[in-house]
């Protein structure tokens, strides 16, 4: 297989996804410029995963506010891209050939700060400014403050039409570039997020991955009380895309997912991450009452205990 | 009504023509334009890009919000992303994708296109038409605005827009326009044009209603009332100084505009002449109302916009001036 960078992604195959990656020649390249292209142990993973929660929960007590919940239950899926499935380079932000990452869900920063953060993009000293005035790890994501930010976001239901416009940039300059967007599921109540899946299927924009957090809950309570998404893959299917449903929680499952989109062509691909709301820290986990409710400085301590 | 005599001015092409082509002239010079339009691709004149241009051309169906998005995606990964549709669609139904994914991340090389504006689209109604697009437009910050009065000034504004790189919202028109601009003039964003020069009223106007100034100028210089006229194309960031100098040596102006009258250019221009050098002032536009189908000429004739009315609101401002 060519080692040239020939702006073509090869298929890769189902089952070894590592093993391919490697002899892939875009990823071959990939390899010598992109520090963030290189597979973790799952163990080390697993372990930076619960960093970024005690990371999480640890701003939002400091701040005395902002959404736990939804940060909480997007970890893995952010683990898993920022380290070895999106090429990426902390140190040249502005690489045109970068993979592109927008959290349509923006009030779920947290998780995306704390990532970006140990990455190395922002300072991981300054976490705990978070919704401070000055700070630059504002209440939603801007990136007035942090240009490395893909997309501002915090209304809800646009970043899937922005990845898709991204991904068509990307197919028109054949960079190889692929957009990754977390859409959350309450949000996909939002009418433009079925516009912007028409267009995606129509256009065929392949090179665009949307993961549905599916935490089940939003902020008014239960997803199936509100506004019921169910039949959730199917909605999606029939609206032309590849869906595909997976533990949200399991980062070799994510991996896989991420594989698997990539070597689907013709077609864009969502991957519907089951997860549970608060995941990690009991008193949360599966409670609308931290949809967006800091914990106290005693639940703090408690929550850093089960972190620990 | 009474019709124009001695000014000949020549009739031109709709504004939405002269960007149609304006727009395969510049995708022929630069690869990074794209445009996105929502199945309104024949009226709005991008079809002629989509035709020589089906790569870089992407039909977004009737789906308004998606498609400014969409644009801005396109622009922020690097693409000069033209987005069209009637102007009181693009806007209203895409105002806060153009709030939240346009104007408050600051995305560069953005483009809308809001053709059919104001009630001179006619016989299709309230529904298509756009009487508050300069409201909504001049209220997102960091976004210019320009109206062209007609396709020397449409086809000049066209590559500026492209090139200005914070986002431009250009407003287009339905019908045929007289041509009111040599082709020599010189357009940029923040500029206006100065037609007639006089000294005891100022007339400041844009768009489809130039070239009824310039009737009404003609009336009132019979009358003995000299008036000065200037296409104020650029609506935000406004060429402050004309303005100021109008009211300088003036005293009197009148504002004209196929707008809501209390939310388009007139109250921008009284806040720069509030602030710099007050003069009497004297408003048309349209009132506080939708309008209704009707004939382009009709429509605005029956809601008071037309050289007549422009013509009595000047005697007046420069009568209270006087007063």
């Amino acid at each position: 297989m060519s080692k040239k960078c020939s702006g073509q992604r090869q298929p890769i195959a189902d089952g070894a996804p590592d093993a391919t990656r490697r002899v892939t020649g875009r990823r071959m390249i990939d390899w010598k410029i992109n520090p963030m292209s290189e597979k973790k142990p799952i163990a080390e993973l697993k372990a930076l995963a619960k960093q970024i929660r005690r990371d999480i929960v640890t701003m939002i007590g400091a701040a005395k506010s902002g959404h736990p919940g939804g940060s909480l239950s997007a970890v893995e899926t952010l683990v898993a891209l920022y380290y070895g499935v999106m090429k990426h380079d902390p140190k040249n932000p502005a690489w045109p050939e970068r993979d592109r990452f927008i959290l349509s869900k923006g009030h779920a920063c947290p998780v995306l700060y704390a990532v970006m953060a140990d990455c190395g993009y922002t300072p991981k000293g300054e976490l705990n400014t978070l919704r401070q005035d000055g700070s630059i790890y504002q209440g939603h994501p801007d990136r007035r403050f942090i240009p490395a930010l893909e997309a501002s976001t915090g209304s809800l239901g646009q970043g899937l039409s922005l990845a898709i416009g991204m991904g068509l940039a990307a197919r028109l300059d054949g960079t190889g570039s692929r957009t990754y967007v977390m859409l959350g599921d309450g949000e996909i109540q939002e009418g433009q997020v079925w516009e912007a899946a028409m267009f995606g299927a129509f256009h065929k924009v392949d090179n665009v991955v949307a993961i549905v957090d599916y935490n089940k809950i939003q902020l008014d309570g239960f997803v199936k009380e509100i506004m019921g998404l169910e039949p959730l893959k199917d909605k999606w299917e029939s609206f032309g895309w590849n869906a595909i449903a997976v533990d949200g929680h399991d980062i070799e499952a994510l991996q896989k997912a991420f594989a698997d989109a990539e070597s689907v062509k013709g077609k864009p691909t969502v991957i519907i991450a089951n997860t549970v709301k608060g995941k990690g820290v009991s008193f949360m986990e599966n409670n609308p009452g931290f949809h967006g409710a800091a914990p106290s400085p005693e639940q703090l301590e408690t929550a850093l205990k089960e972190l620990a | 009504m009474p019709v124009n005599t001695k000014l000949d001015l020549k009739m031109g092409k709709a504004t939405r023509g002269a960007f149609g082509e304006a727009l395969v002239e510049l995708g022929r010079k630069e690869e990074r334009v794209v445009v996105c339009d929502a199945d309104l691709s024949k009226s709005t004149m991008t079809h002629g890009f989509g035709q020589e241009f089906p790569e870089r051309f992407f039909t977004c169906g009737i789906a308004e919000s998606n498609m400014v998005s969409i644009g801005a995606g396109l622009a922020a990964a690097g693409k000069i992303a033209f987005v069209a549709s009637f102007s009181c669609f693009v806007l209203n139904k895409g105002y806060e994708q153009l709030r939240v994914t346009v104007a408050y991340p600051q995305v560069k090389n953005f483009i809308v296109v809001g053709t059919h504006s104001g009630i001179s689209i006619g016989e299709d109604g309230p529904s298509q038409m756009s009487v508050e697009d300069l409201a909504l437009t001049c209220a997102l910050p960091g976004f210019s605005v320009v109206a062209p009065a007609d396709e020397v000034a449409m086809k000049a504004l066209v590559p500026i827009a492209a090139y200005n790189g914070g986002p431009v919202f250009i407003r287009a028109g339905r019908p045929k326009v007289p041509i009111v601009h040599s082709e020599d003039t010189k357009f940029e964003i923040g500029g206006s044009v100065q037609l007639a020069d006089g000294g005891d009223v100022t007339i400041i106007t844009f768009g489809i209603l130039v070239a009824e100034a310039l009737k009404a100028a003609e009336t009132l210089a019979g009358e003995g009332i000299s008036a000065r006229v200037i296409d104020m194309y650029s609506i935000k960031p406004l060429d402050r100084a004309a303005i100021e100098k109008a009211a300088a040596e003036t005293g009197a102006i009148v504002v004209a505009e196929e707008h809501l009258v209390d939310s388009g250019l007139g109250v921008r221009v009284a806040q720069v002449v509030a602030e710099t050098k007050p003069a009497v002032m004297e408003f048309v536009g349209i009132q506080d109302t939708y309008a209704e189908s009707g004939t382009p000429m009709g429509l605005l004739e029956k809601y008071g916009l037309v050289a007549p009315n422009i013509a009595e609101a000047a005697r007046k401002a420069a009568a209270r001036k006087n007063a």
